[in-house]
């Protein structure tokens, strides 16, 4: 079976969760990989791919690979992508590949919420939670843990509610007073969790939905979509119904391979940038500084491997990014880097005389 | 005495000027940073927009550099900015800097109460030919900035290299923040257009590039004008092939406010009120109705796309941005609304830009049009 041994891998790394997804030629999935990523993205990145490593076998070969999620900059860099996307376009890409006739994407990840709207296609709209981020999946696994019981019975309990009750859903921490406040009354369980996927959703359709046009079909997607509780809120808040699609986790992954599948399929003869399955096995290492070059004091963060720069971002001005990326005119940037550690030095001399002027 | 005000963007090249051509003492505050951000948020009202913030934080970063006196405009209406000079001096009496603050309100407040600030400001030895002159001067030189940040605009999308490009906007400014002569400011301007027109060729001409796509920015005059508050919006879209217009350019404004529509700046914003009538017909303080004007403005004009940005918990423009779905409605035209405010960071602001301009280009896609890099002086300057 030679087709089954190239596949495109699509990665979404993100605030709670690190997916990857492996895509066959023929647009079916292969694997899909649903990781937590614990803060340590660089980490979580090398362990999946040795996990895909060790779930494909050894003539398997890696042909496109698509970056996004918040991470997407750093995942690109550490697999070597040939297409990095944000998680917006990755999302709606995956949906309307699913089923092209598909309007409306309801999204809920870790830390933010978006909503998609599409017609014939293509995106005409979307919004993203911006200033405020109650009614994310952190607050519902905060929920579940103070609750003691496990995520994956929220949604199932909340569906044996009788008479879910109001819960103030416009912060996340009133939410939680007001939910302790219901408990203390006595409801029971499944009513109050019921109340607060009730309140999630409204809140989702209040802050990011406001303005927007639903309409069917609609897909709920993200790591919150697992929730069956909420699936029946947003259906009667909606008062249609709700597709949940099979790869509802990694669809920003699944996005983000078919991305890739375009790519480095719409030019025959291009090779993937992709680094290696072997990557697992290297050490990666990131360390950040404030550039002192301007008043934008922009952070710059660089990435190594194996003590060797692989790129650096985060300045305003191209001056660090723009800078020997991979070696290729590295030069330059060891002069950079040389005129800040100079910089830096007379600064901290400074410092110490005006001190020692202040004494 | 030494002169100080906040900083908007371009604006101190101009206030600059002004003041050295009537020999009064000025401090420029250190340009809008971090750290500005930080010494203001500690003195100002957690729900106060973000101009105040950093205005006080300007303050208190030319206090350090011996600054007595801080200029300020002021405002009529619902917009807050307009007694900020006020609240600022209050607010900085109380956290102990010794400043005088004047306030300098529109014609249509008191003729009698500005000409007496001005005169406190210019001191006895100008005299009012003078002191008019050398209005007239910044405000040359204001429109030159404008024209200078537009061919900018039209560079950035077209243009390899990025940074040769910020770098000759960076050095565009310095010789015009420098000179003080006419010609100076003409030759500057002229000088840019060349520096294009060389790079121009130094790209193989024949080379297609994709047409950029065209984005008009509007909304709160601080926030659009200031590229520190706005996250650099203006650069980053021109990094990723968008041409960008804006709703105020300064010269704009200035001519508009301060000259009462005598001179007209680079830019006039007098035609938005009409644009806007169908949807907002009254004054809604601030820049409310030239936001919703522009809008139509550039949606009638053909624009791919059109991006509001304002300080968290503007009125003004929070009326205007209740009006603007009405706007995408009657003219298909897809409106993003972005909020800053202290707390905003790059990398949100960045996957929504991205996710932006990507909604704009796939249905181009289909269409392919394409031009060469040489558009840049037909559209700015």
């Amino acid at each position: 079976m030679l087709v089954d041994d190239k596949y495109f891998l699509g990665v979404d790394v993100g605030s709670v969760s690190t997916n990857m997804v492996l895509l066959r030629p023929d647009n079916t999935v292969k694997e899909a990989l649903y990781l937590r990523t614990q803060g340590r993205p660089m980490q979580i990145i090398q362990e999946g791919i040795k996990q895909i490593r060790s779930k494909i076998g050894k003539s398997a070969e890696i042909i496109g690979v698509g970056a996004t999620g918040s991470a997407r900059q750093l995942a690109a860099t550490l697999l070597g992508a040939d297409v990095v996307k944000n998680e917006i376009t990755a999302h709606a890409v995956a949906a309307s590949r699913v089923n092209p006739q598909v309007q409306t994407i309801l999204e809920i990840g870790g830390q933010d919420s978006k909503i998609i709207i599409l017609r014939d296609g293509v995106v005409s709209d979307f919004a993203m939670n911006t200033v405020c981020a109650a009614g994310t999946g952190s607050f519902l696994d905060q929920q579940a843990s103070r609750l003691g019981i496990k995520i994956e019975e929220f949604g199932p309990l909340a569906l044996e509610a009788k008479n879910p009750v109001r819960i103030a859903g416009r912060c996340s921490v009133f939410a939680e007073s007001d939910m302790i406040h219901k408990q203390q009354l006595g409801h029971s369980l499944p009513d109050i969790l019921a109340g607060l996927c009730q309140a999630m959703v409204r809140n989702y359709l209040n802050n990011v939905g406001k303005n927007k046009d639903i309409r069917g079909p609609i897909f709920f997607q993200g790591g919150v979509a697992a929730n069956p509780g909420i699936c029946k809120a947003f259906e009667e808040e909606i008062g249609q119904s709700i597709i949940v699609p099979e790869n509802y986790d990694v669809m920003g992954a699944l996005g983000a391979a078919y991305l890739a599948q375009e790519k480095v399929g719409s030019r025959p003869g291009t090779l993937t940038q992709f680094r290696g399955l072997n990557l697992g096995e290297t050490q990666f290492q990131a360390k950040s500084f404030d550039c002192t070059g301007c008043a934008n004091r922009c952070e710059v963060v660089e990435i190594t491997q194996d003590g060797a720069s692989l790129a650096r971002w985060g300045d305003r001005c191209g001056k660090w990014s723009g800078a020997g990326v991979a070696g290729t005119i590295t030069g330059t940037s060891e002069v950079n880097l040389k005129e800040e550690k100079q910089k830096e030095e007379k600064q901290k001399e400074e410092k110490q005389k005006e001190e020692k002027r202040g004494a | 005495m030494k002169v100080t005000f906040p900083h908007m963007g371009n604006a101190w090249i101009v206030i600059q000027t002004l003041f050295e051509s009537l020999n009064v003492e000025v401090v420029v505050p250190p340009f809008n940073s971090k750290r500005t951000l930080n010494l203001g948020t500690k003195l100002s009202p957690e729900s106060a927009c973000l101009p105040l913030k950093l205005n006080l934080g300007n303050y208190l970063e030319a206090a350090s550099q011996g600054a007595d006196t801080i200029v300020i405009t002021g405002g009529i209406g619902p917009c807050r900015f307009g007694y900020y000079g006020e609240v600022e001096r209050q607010i900085l009496r109380d956290a102990g800097y010794n400043y005088e603050v004047v306030t300098l309100e529109p014609p249509d407040g008191s003729l009698l109460g500005l000409g007496k600030r001005i005169r406190f400001l210019a001191g006895s030895k100008n005299s009012w030919t003078k002191i008019l002159k050398a209005m007239r001067f910044a405000y040359l030189k204001s429109v030159a900035l404008d024209r200078v940040e537009d061919l900018i605009h039209a560079a950035r999308p077209r243009l390899p290299e990025p940074i040769l490009t910020e770098k000759l906007y960076e050095q565009a400014r310095e010789r015009l923040a420098q000179t003080m002569s006419e010609k100076g400011i003409q030759d500057t301007v002229r000088w840019v257009q060349e520096s294009i027109r060389e790079r121009q060729e130094a790209v193989n001409n024949s080379e297609r590039i994709n047409k950029p796509l065209r984005i008009g920015i509007v909304g709160e005059i601080y926030t659009i004008l200031d590229p520190f508050s706005s996250v650099g919006i203006e650069e980053e879209l021109g990094r990723l092939g968008v041409e960008v217009d804006r709703s105020i350019y300064l010269s704009g404004w200035v001519g508009s406010h301060i000259f009462r529509g005598i001179a007209p700046g680079y830019r006039s914003i007098r035609s938005y009120p009409r644009h806007a009538k169908p949807f907002l017909p009254h004054f809604v303080g601030g820049h409310g109705v030239e936001t919703v004007g522009a809008a139509v403005k550039y949606a009638r004009e053909g624009y791919d796309g059109i991006i509001q940005v304002f300080p968290l918990s503007c009125m003004p423009e929070i009326v205007a941005a209740s009006v603007l779905p009405k706007v995408q409605e009657a003219y298909n035209i897809p409106i993003m609304t972005l909020i800053v405010d202290e707390h905003t960071g790059h990398a949100g602001i960045q996957t929504r830009l991205e996710a932006y301009v990507d909604l704009l280009e796939r249905p181009r896609h289909l269409r392919e049009s394409i031009e060469t890099r040489e558009g840049v002086l037909s559209v700015g300057g």
